[in-house]
C-alpha cells in the first residue's frame, strides 16, 4: 500500500478521476445550460461561451501534448502549433469539400479559391478529403508522420536540448512560409473558411456547436487518461529517466531515441487532434497558425500551469486564453506586455508553475515528476557553457 | 563613376534649380544678341511654329542655351505679358514665384494673371531631349558627355552624326570616345552598304550596349546580306556569353550581399549562443533596436544626414549593449544552465520589446533615409552594376567580423571570455570575474547586434518586426557555422546567402528559403555540431 502511494506520488496525477469528473460535469452543465434553459434565465451559456470554451479546451489538449513531451521527456518544442494546424487544415480540407456547390463560384468539385485562381482540377492530395473517416485518418497521420520522420532524424542524431527547440521553430516557419503559398493548394494567405456543415449537421446551429464542444472535451478527457496510462507505464517512467538523464538511460541498455520518437508522434498526434476540433469550432484555418508565436505561446501556457504535470499543462492553457480573451477586450496592446512578462516571472520565479505552488502552499513535498531535477542547474553543464 | 547614377537622374529629370544657377553664372553673359532676339519671339509664335524658332536657336547658339531649354522640357517657361519678358516660373502654393531665366535670380511673386506659359507638345518634348543631348556633348565634364552620347544612342540622326564627328577629334577622355565610336558603329549599322555594316558589326561586338544587342538582332533577323547576318550572329553569341558571365557575377554579389546581412545578425548570436552558450530569443530585437537608434539619430540631426550613420553606429552599438548587459543582469544569470528557461524569458522579452517599440514609435514601418555616399550604384559596365549600399554593407560587416576576432583574441576581455567559456569554475578559480565577464561578453554580442541593425536600416523597411525575421535564419547560421566558431559563421552566412540567390531564380523566393531550411535541417542531422565542430573537451 505504502509502495502504491509512493508510485502515485511519483507520478503525481492522484487526481485523475476527480479532474475527469469535474470535466464531466462542467461540460454536461454547460451543454445543458445552452440547449435546455431560456435565454433570460441565469443558468443559460450562450452559443458564444459554448464556443469559447469549446476553443479553450482545444487548446487544452494541444498544451497537454506539449507537456508530454516536454514536461515528462524535455524535448522542448518550439513548432508544435505546426502539428496543430495540419491537423486544423485536415479538418479543413474536409469541411471545404461538404461546401460542395454552395460556394461562391457554385463548382460543386472545386473549392472557392481554386475556381478563383483558375485551377481546373482537384489536386491529387485533395482526393478523398470528402470522406470523414478519410479526413480524420489524415488528421492523425499527416502529424504523425511528419513527427516521425523529424524525430527520427533529430533523435536518432542526438539533437537536443536548445537546438531541438531551435530545429523545430524552423520547422515551423518553413511551413508557415509554404502555406503562404498559393500554389500549395491550401487556400494560400487566405487558408480555409466559409464552412458550411459537418457530417450533414449544420456549424451554425446552437446543437452542432455544443456537439463539438462535447466532443472536444470527451476527448480532452480520453488523451488525458490515455496520456496519464502511458507516462504512469514502464514506458512513462523510461521517459522520464530520459529527461533526467538521457546518457544514463541509454547506458542501461534503453534505446532513448525510440522512446523519444513515439512519444513525439502520439504528442504529434494529439495536437493534430486538438487541431482538427479547433477549425469546425472557429471557423477558419489560415497559415497564421504555423507562426512560431504560436507555437511558443503552448509552451507558456504549460509552464504557467507548471509543467510534468497534466492537469498543470490543462489548467494553464485555460487560465492564459481566458486572460487572453480578457486582455485583449480591455487593452489589446497590453496583452504582448502581459505574455512577455509572464514568459519572464514564470521562468524565473514560479518554474514549477501554479500546481508547484499550489503544492507547496498546501505544504506537500515538492513534485518529483514536476520537472525539479531537470531545473538543477548542473555542474557538467558549466564546463560546457 | 560614383556619382554616374546622381548626375544621370539630375540631368534626365532635368535639373534642380541649383544647377541651373551654376550653369547660369558661367553662361550669362554669352548670350549672343542673334539668340537674345530668338528667344524673344518664343513669346509670340503660335505653338505649332516653335519649333522652327527652337531650331535656329540651337543652330546659333551653344551650351548657354540649356537652362532655356530644359525650364521649357520642365513646362516652367513663362512670359511677362506686360514686357513680353521670358521668365522661369517656381509655382509655390498659389504664389508664382518668377525669376531670370539665365541668372537664376529672383525677381519676385506674380500673379497668375500677369504672366502666361510657354506651351510644349511631345513633338517639342522630343527636340528639346535631343537638343540638350547634342549641347551636352560639348560639355565640359566627361560625365555629362558620356551620358548625353548615351543619351542619343536611340536616336541617331544625320544631323546627331555630324555633331558627334566633330567634337571626336578633340575628344580627349577614353571611354567617352568609346562611346562616340559606339554611336558611329549603330549608325553604320543601318547603312545601306553591306561593307559598312560588316564594319559597324565589328564596332558592336565589343558593346554590352542595350542598343547595339537590338542593333545586331536586327541585323541577324533582316540584314539581306549574308556575311553581316553570319557576323552580327557570332557577335551576339560573343556578347550573350559575356552578358551570362556578368549576370552570374551579379548574382553572385546578390548572394554575397545576403551573407553580409546574415552575418551581421548572426555575428553578435555567434558570440552571446556560440561563446557564451546562452540562447537569446531576444538578439533579433537588439538588431531592431539598433535600427531604431539610427531612426532617432536622424531625427536628432536632420540637416546632417550624411553622417547619420557615423553617429548611429556608436550610438546603437551602446544602446543595444546596454539593453543587453540589463537582460543578463535582470534575467539571464539567474538562468544560468538551464537553457531552456533562459529560450523561455528571453522571449518574453522580445515580446515586451516588440510591444515597447510599437507603443513608442508605432507599428508602422519608419522610414530611414540613407546618406547620398550610400545610395547609387557602381556601374562596372551596362549590364552590371553594383548598389553601393549592399557593398559598403558587405565591406561593413567583414569590418566588425575583423574586429570581434581582434577583440575575442587580442584583448583581455577576449581572454577572459575564452577562459569562462571553456571552464567556468576553473575561470573563477584563477580570479575571473565571471559575473563581470559574462556582463560584457552579453553587451558585446547585443551590441553587435544593434550595429547590425544600423547596417539593416540602410536595406529594409524598419519597423517592430525587425528582428523578429532575421532571428530564425541568424540561428541556423549559427548552428549550420558550428557553435562558438566564428570562422564558421562567416562561412555559413556567406554560403546560406548565396545559396539562397542561386536558388532563388530557379524556385522563387519563398521556396528557396523553405528548400534552405530543410537543407539546415538535414544537414544537422548529419553533422550536429556544425560545419566546423569545437574539438576537444569544450565541445562536450
Amino acid at each position: 500500500m505504502n509502495q502504491l502511494m509512493r508510485f502515485t506520488r511519483v507520478h503525481g496525477d492522484s487526481k485523475v478521476a476527480p479532474f475527469v469528473a469535474i470535466l464531466v460535469i462542467l461540460t454536461a452543465l454547460a451543454s445543458l445550460g445552452n440547449l435546455l434553459m431560456p435565454q433570460d434565465s441565469i443558468f443559460y451559456v450562450s452559443t458564444y461561451t459554448i464556443t469559447l470554451l469549446g476553443k479553450y479546451l482545444c487548446y487544452a489538449m494541444l498544451a497537454l501534448a506539449v507537456d508530454v513531451i516536454w514536461g515528462y521527456c524535455g524535448i522542448l518544442s518550439l513548432g508544435h502549433g505546426a502539428f496543430f494546424a495540419l491537423g486544423g487544415y485536415g479538418m479543413g480540407m474536409y469541411l471545404m469539400r461538404q461546401i460542395g456547390d454552395r460556394g461562391v463560384y457554385g463548382n460543386p468539385e472545386l473549392p472557392d479559391f481554386m475556381v478563383f485562381l483558375n485551377w481546373t482540377e482537384l489536386p491529387w492530395f485533395w482526393y478523398g478529403f470528402d470522406q470523414f473517416w478519410f479526413a480524420m485518418l489524415m488528421v492523425l497521420l499527416i502529424p504523425g508522420t511528419l513527427a516521425f520522420i523529424f524525430g527520427w532524424l533529430a533523435f536518432r542524431s542526438r539533437v537536443t536540448g536548445v537546438y531541438l527547440s531551435i530545429m523545430t521553430q524552423a520547422l515551423t516557419y518553413a511551413l508557415l512560409l509554404a502555406f503562404f503559398r498559393n500554389e500549395m493548394g491550401f487556400g494560400g494567405n487566405n487558408g480555409l473558411t466559409d464552412f458550411k456543415d459537418i457530417l450533414g449537421f449544420d456549424l451554425q446551429s446552437d446543437n452542432t456547436r455544443v456537439a463539438l464542444f462535447a466532443t472536444t472535451a470527451f476527448l480532452l478527457g480520453l488523451t488525458f487518461i490515455i496520456s496519464h496510462k502511458i507516462l504512469k507505464s514502464r514506458m512513462g517512467k523510461v521517459i522520464v529517466a530520459i529527461r533526467d538523464g538521457e546518457s544514463r538511460a541509454r547506458f542501461l541498455g534503453y534505446r532513448t531515441e525510440r522512446y523519444k520518437v513515439w512519444l513525439f508522434v502520439y504528442s504529434a498526434m494529439i495536437a493534430g487532434i486538438a487541431g482538427a476540433l479547433y477549425v469546425p469550432q472557429v471557423g477558419i484555418i489560415n497559415p497564421g497558425e504555423f507562426s512560431p508565436l504560436n507555437s511558443i505561446e503552448i509552451v507558456i501556457w504549460v509552464a504557467v500551469g507548471g509543467r510534468g504535470t497534466l492537469i498543470g499543462a490543462i489548467v494553464g492553457a485555460l487560465l492564459v486564453n481566458y486572460a487572453k480573451t480578457k486582455f485583449t477586450a480591455i487593452m489589446p496592446d497590453g496583452w504582448l506586455f502581459a505574455l512577455g512578462a509572464m514568459f519572464v516571472l514564470v521562468t524565473l520565479f514560479l518554474p514549477q508553475g501554479l500546481v508547484g505552488l499550489f503544492n507547496k502552499f498546501k505544504g506537500n513535498k515538492p513534485d518529483n515528476n514536476a520537472g525539479s531535477h531537470a531545473l538543477e542547474p548542473k555542474a557538467t553543464e558549466d564546463a560546457k557553457a | 563613376m560614383r556619382h554616374l547614377f546622381a548626375i544621370m537622374s539630375v540631368c534626365l529629370a532635368l535639373f534642380s534649380v541649383s544647377v541651373q544657377a551654376n550653369e547660369q553664372t558661367t553662361n550669362e553673359s554669352s548670350i549672343s544678341p542673334n539668340s537674345a532676339a530668338l528667344i524673344a519671339q518664343l513669346a509670340e509664335v503660335k505653338l505649332s511654329k516653335t519649333l522652327p524658332v527652337l531650331e535656329q536657336l540651337e543652330a546659333v547658339g551653344g551650351a548657354e542655351l540649356l537652362p532655356l531649354f530644359t525650364t521649357l522640357l520642365e513646362g516652367k517657361l513663362y512670359y511677362v505679358k506686360a514686357s513680353k519678358q521670358i521668365v522661369a516660373v517656381e509655382k509655390k502654393g498659389s504664389d508664382y514665384l518668377v525669376s531670370d531665366l539665365f541668372s537664376a535670380q529672383l525677381l519676385g511673386a506674380m500673379k497668375k494673371k500677369e504672366i502666361k506659359k510657354i506651351r510644349v507638345n511631345n513633338k517639342l518634348r522630343v527636340f528639346l531631349r535631343q537638343a540638350i543631348a547634342r549641347l551636352q556633348i560639348k560639355s565640359p565634364e566627361p560625365e555629362k558627355r558620356l551620358i548625353a552620347i548615351k543619351a542619343l544612342y536611340g536616336s541617331l540622326t544625320d544631323s546627331t552624326i555630324d555633331t558627334l564627328k566633330k567634337v571626336y577629334p578633340d575628344e580627349t577622355n577614353l571611354e567617352v570616345k568609346e562611346a562616340i565610336e559606339l554611336a558611329f558603329a549603330l549608325y553604320e549599322s543601318k547603312s545601306p552598304l553591306a561593307e559598312k555594316r560588316l564594319a559597324a558589326v565589328n564596332g558592336l561586338a565589343e558593346s554590352l550596349e542595350n542598343e547595339a544587342r537590338n542593333s545586331l538582332t536586327y541585323l541577324v533577323e533582316n540584314d539581306s546580306d549574308k556575311k553581316v547576318q553570319m557576323a552580327a550572329g557570332a557577335a551576339l553569341k560573343k556578347i550573350n556569353e559575356r552578358i551570362e558571365f556578368y549576370d552570374f557575377v551579379d548574382q553572385l554579389f546578390f548572394g554575397l550581399s545576403l551573407g553580409s546581412v546574415l552575418l551581421l545578425a548572426a555575428i553578435g548570436l555567434a558570440i552571446t549562443f556560440g561563446v557564451m552558450g546562452v540562447i537569446n530569443m531576444a538578439h533579433g530585437e537588439m538588431i531592431m533596436l539598433g535600427a531604431y537608434t539610427t531612426y532617432v539619430v536622424q531625427l536628432l540631426m536632420p540637416d546632417a544626414i550624411e553622417y547619420s550613420l557615423l553617429v548611429a553606429v556608436p550610438a546603437a552599438f551602446v544602446v543595444s549593449g546596454l539593453v543587453g548587459i540589463l537582460i543578463e543582469r535582470g534575467v539571464i544569470r539567474f538562468l544560468h544552465g538551464r537553457p531552456l528557461e533562459t529560450l523561455l524569458a528571453t522571449f518574453g522579452i522580445s515580446l515586451i520589446l516588440q510591444q515597447l517599440v510599437r507603443t513608442v514609435f508605432s507599428p508602422l514601418n519608419r522610414q530611414v533615409e540613407s546618406p547620398l555616399w550610400m545610395s547609387g550604384s557602381l556601374e562596372i559596365n551596362p549590364v552590371l552594376s553594383l548598389t553601393l549600399n549592399r557593398l559598403y554593407i558587405l565591406a561593413f560587416a567583414l569590418l566588425v567580423f575583423g574586429l570581434l576576432l581582434i577583440i575575442l583574441r587580442k584583448t583581455s576581455l577576449g581572454l577572459n571570455v575564452r577562459a569562462v567559456s571553456q571552464n567556468r569554475s576553473m575561470a573563477k578559480a584563477m580570479g575571473i570575474r565571471t559575473d563581470w565577464v559574462d556582463a560584457m561578453t552579453f553587451g558585446l554580442g547585443s551590441g553587435i547586434a544593434g550595429i547590425a541593425g544600423v547596417a539593416l536600416s540602410q536595406l529594409t523597411n524598419v519597423g517592430p518586426n525587425l528582428g523578429q525575421s532575421y532571428i530564425i535564419d541568424s540561428f541556423m547560421v549559427v548552428v549550420f557555422g558550428g557553435v562558438g566558431n566564428l570562422w564558421g559563421t562567416l562561412v555559413a552566412a556567406f554560403s546560406l546567402g548565396v545559396a539562397n540567390k542561386f536558388l532563388e531564380p530557379v524556385t522563387g523566393a519563398v521556396l528557396a528559403s523553405i528548400l534552405v531550411l530543410v537543407f539546415i535541417i538535414l544537414f544537422i542531422q548529419k553533422k550536429p555540431k556544425g560545419l566546423f565542430p569545437q574539438k576537444g573537451r569544450a565541445a562536450e
